[in-house]
C-alpha cells in the first residue's frame, strides 16, 4: 500500500474539518479564513464545506476575535481562532494572557476556555520583523495556557485533534515554512496526546534538542552528520506546555552531550527552561561538555535573505556546532 | 440560603408600580447597600484582606438592569461587581466567603473581590481588567446565535472601559453580527481619578453606538423604573434578533475608586449633590409616594435584607479557610 501524503496545510486543514464534522460545537474564525482560504491557504475549501456560520470571517480585529472565541468557549463552543500571524497575537495579548489562560482557576474552576488558538510562527519568508517572530517562550511562561508547536503533517494533524479535545486554550504555533511540506498523514482521527516529548531519531553520539522547523532541520543535520560517523539523536519538544523532559534526560544519559536548538532569539527563550531543567534532573552528571545552545540572535528579524538567513540557525550552523559540541571543542 | 430570588419583571408598567417587582427590587438594593457596606467596614477593621472596589451609590443600575433579564440570561461583570452578582442571583454566603479567602467562596479564594462569577445565574464573571468582560459577551452572545437560543448577554462596564479597544472591537464585532449582548455602561463620571470630561469628547458615551450602527440611549442610572425600561426594550430588540443596544446609565460612586482613594478629584459638594440623588432613597420614596409599598414593608424587606448579609458575614467566617494543596492541580481543567 502506498503512503497517504499529504502537506502540513492539508493535514491541519483535514483535521479541522474531521472535528467540525464529529462535533457541531467546534467553529472557526479568523481573518480571511473564508472565500480567501486564509492567509496560507490553510483553511481551504473549508468555507465551501461548512458555510459562513461554522468559518467565520472576521473584520481585522485580533482582540475582539479571541474575546470572542472565549466567550463562546465559556458557554459550551469549541472555537478555533486562526490568527494571521503568530506576532498579532500581541493585539489580543489581554484575552489570551488575562482572561483564556486565568478564567478557569481564578473563577474557581466551574468554567473552563476549551479553544484552540492557531497561528503561523517563525522566520524565513522575507516578511521581516513584525510578520516572523517566534513567540512560544511568552504564551509558554503564563500558566493556564497549553502551548504546542507541530513539526510534520502527521504531528500537526494528531496533536490538533488532541488539542480540540483539551478542555483548556492551547496555543498552537505552526512553522510557516512547513505548511507547504509533506509528509505521510492517516486518513483515519489519531491523536497525538499533549506533554510528551518525541524521540525522533536514535543515535549515540550527541543529543539534538528542537522545536517547529529546526526539527526537520536538525534531522538534516543528521543525515548529513551520519555520514562523518556522528550519530545524533534528535528530540522534538512539540509540547512546550506541558512540557515532557523524560526523553531529553534518558538521552543525555546515553549520549553525555546535548545541544538546543531553537529559532527564536536566545535570551529569555525556551531553551534556556529547557537548560535549567537539564542541570536540575538526573542527567546533569553524565554530561562531558557543557550545555550548548544554538539559537536566534537576539535581534528582530531582519528583511534581506542574507541578514533573515544569518540570524537563525540554518543547516550549516547546526552541523558545525554539533561537531563541535560532539569533539569537545 | 442567603441569596435573593432573581428579580420579577412586570409585563406592563413599571417596577416600582408592581408590589410583588417593587419588593424585590428593593431587596436587591438594599441586599448590595448592605453587602457592601459591610464588606467595607470588614476591611477598615482589618478583617478582610486585599482591595475592593464598592459600588454603593450605584445599585439601580444592577437591580435595573437584570429585573429585565432571565435566569437564562448571562452577564459579564466588571471590578466593581458585586452589585451585578447579587442582582444575577448570586448567594451572599459564597460571595462573602470570597472575600473572605474561605474554601467555599465562589472561587475557593482564588480571584477575590474582582472575579465572581456564577454558573447557575449565569454570571461569566467579574473582570480586573477594564474592558475585559465585553468581547467576551459578545462571545457569549455569537455562541446563543449560533445554537439558535433565544438568551441574551449583558455586558456591564464602567466609562473608562470606552476608551478602550476592546470596547470598540466588541461594539463593532456584535453591531455587524447583530449579536443579543446589550452593553450596558455605568457611567459614574470617573475613571479611577479621571473624569468623562478629561477622557473623552462627546457629551453622552451613548453616542459611541452610533459609529457602529445600532441604538445607544442614555437614562437616569439612578432610577430603577428607568434603567428596566431602557433594558427591556432592548432585550426585546435582542431576542428579536435585532442586535445589540449600548445604554448608558448616569450614575455616581459615593466611595472611592479603590481603598487608595483620598478623593482629590472631585469636590464634598459634587458627592454631597450625588448623595442627595441616592437611587435607594429615591425608590423608596417613589414606591411610598405610589402607594405600592408602606414604610412597615419597607422596613421588613431592609430587615430581611440585613438578616441576609449578617447571616452571609456568620456563615462564611465559619468556613475553612482557602486551601493552598490544591493550587497547582487546579491551573488546567483535566481532560474527560
Amino acid at each position: 500500500m502506498t503512503e497517504r501524503i499529504l502537506t502540513y496545510a492539508e493535514a491541519i486543514r483535514e483535521a479541522i474539518g474531521q472535528a467540525m464534522e464529529t462535533d457541531e460545537n467546534v467553529f472557526m474564525l479568523g481573518e480571511d479564513i473564508g472565500i480567501y482560504g486564509g492567509a496560507f491557504g490553510v483553511s481551504g475549501d473549508l468555507y465551501q464545506r461548512f458555510g459562513k456560520d461554522r468559518i467565520l470571517d472576521t473584520p481585522i480585529s485580533e482582540l475582539g476575535i479571541v474575546g470572542a472565541a472565549v466567550g463562546a468557549a465559556l458557554v459550551g463552543m469549541k472555537p478555533i481562532v486562526e490568527i494571521q500571524f503568530s506576532d498579532f497575537t500581541a493585539q489580543a495579548m489581554d484575552q489570551i494572557v488575562n482572561q483564556a489562560a486565568k478564567i478557569h482557576f481564578m473563577l474557581g474552576g466551574e468554567l473552563s476556555v476549551p479553544l484552540v488558538l492557531r497561528a503561523p510562527s517563525g522566520s524565513g519568508t522575507g516578511a521581516a520583523a513584525q510578520h516572523s517572530q517566534s513567540l512560544e517562550a511568552w504564551f509558554a511562561h503564563v500558566p493556564g495556557l497549553k502551548v504546542v508547536m507541530p513539526s510534520s503533517p502527521y504531528e500537526a494533524k494528531g496533536l490538533l485533534l488532541a488539542a480540540l479535545d483539551d478542555p483548556n486554550p492551547v496555543i498552537f504555533l505552526e512553522h510557516k515554512l512547513l505548511y507547504k511540506t509533506s509528509g505521510h498523514v492517516p486518513e483515519e482521527q489519531y491523536r497525538i496526546p499533549l506533554g510528551t516529548s518525541n524521540l525522533v531519531r536514535a543515535g549515540k553520539d550527541l543529543t539534538v534538542v528542537a522545536s517547529g522547523v529546526m526539527v526537520s532541520r536538525s534531522l538534516e543535520a543528521a543525515d548529513s552528520l551520519k555520514d562523518s560517523g556522528v550519530e545524533i539523536e534528535v528530540i522534538d519538544i512539540r509540547s512546550l506546555s506541558p512540557f515532557d523532559m523524560g526523553p531529553i534526560n534518558e538521552s543525555i544519559l546515553k549520549t553525555g552531550k546535548v545541544m538546543l536548538v531553537q529559532e527564536a532569539p536566545k535570551h529569555g527563550g525556551f531553551m534556556a527552561e529547557v537548560a535549567a531543567q537539564i542541570s536540575e534532573g538526573p542527567a546533569l552528571f553524565s554530561l562531558t561538555e557543557p550545555i550548548r545552545r544554538l539559537c536566534g540572535m537576539d535581534v528582530p528579524i531582519p528583511y534581506a535573505p542574507q541578514l533573515e538567513k544569518s540570524v537563525v540557525p540554518q543547516l550549516g550552523d547546526i552541523i558545525a556546532n554539533a561537531l563541535e559540541v560532539h569533539r569537545g571543542s | 440560603m442567603t441569596s435573593i430570588n432573581p428579580l420579577l419583571a412586570p409585563d406592563t408598567g413599571s417596577i416600582s408600580q408592581h408590589e410583588p417587582s417593587a419588593s424585590a427590587a428593593l431587596e436587591s438594593l438594599l441586599s448590595i447597600r448592605y453587602f457592601e457596606e459591610a464588606v467595607d467596614g470588614l476591611f477598615a477593621r482589618g478583617l478582610m484582606h486585599g482591595t475592593m472596589h464598592l459600588s454603593i451609590g450605584q445599585e439601580a443600575v444592577a437591580t435595573g438592569v437584570c429585573a429585565a433579564l432571565l435566569k437564562t440570561d448571562f452577564i459579564t461583570s466588571t471590578h466593581r461587581g458585586h452589585g451585578h452578582c447579587i442582582a444575577k442571583g448570586a448567594d451572599l454566603t459564597r460571595m462573602m466567603a470570597e472575600l473572605l479567602a474561605k474554601q467555599t467562596g465562589y472561587c475557593r479564594g482564588r480571584g477575590g473581590s474582582m472575579h465572581i462569577a456564577d454558573v447557575e445565574t449565569g454570571n461569566l464573571g467579574a473582570n480586573g481588567i477594564v474592558a475585559g468582560g465585553i468581547p467576551i459577551a459578545a462571545g457569549a452572545a455569537l455562541a446563543q446565535k449560533m445554537k439558535g437560543k433565544d438568551n441574551v448577554v449583558v455586558s456591564f462596564f464602567g466609562d473608562g472601559a470606552t476608551n478602550e479597544g476592546a470596547f470598540h472591537e466588541a461594539m463593532n464585532l456584535a453591531a455587524i453580527w447583530d449579536l443579543p449582548v446589550i452593553f450596558v455602561c455605568e457611567n459614574n463620571k470617573y475613571g479611577m481619578s479621571g473624569s468623562t470630561e478629561f477622557s473623552m469628547k462627546i457629551d453622552q458615551i451613548s453616542e459611541r453606538a452610533g459609529s457602529y450602527g445600532f441604538p445607544g440611549v442614555t437614562v437616569d442610572g439612578n432610577d430603577v423604573d428607568a434603567v428596566f425600561e431602557a433594558t427591556k426594550t432592548a432585550v426585546e430588540r435582542a431576542r428579536e434578533g435585532k442586535g445589540p443596544t449600548l445604554i448608558e446609565c448616569m450614575t455616581y460612586r459615593h466611595k472611592g475608586h479603590s481603598k487608595s482613594d483620598k478623593n482629590l478629584y472631585r469636590t464634598k459638594e459634587e458627592i454631597e449633590g450625588w448623595k442627595a440623588q441616592d437611587p435607594i432613597g429615591r425608590f423608596e420614596q417613589k414606591i411610598l409616594e405610589q402607594g405600592t409599598l408602606i414604610q412597615e414593608q419597607i422596613d421588613a424587606i431592609a430587615e430581611k435584607a440585613r438578616d441576609s448579609v449578617r447571616s452571609a458575614i456568620t456563615e462564611a467566617s465559619e468556613a475553612p479557610d482557602s486551601d493552598p494543596a490544591e493550587l497547582l492541580s487546579s491551573v488546567y481543567r483535566e481532560a474527560k
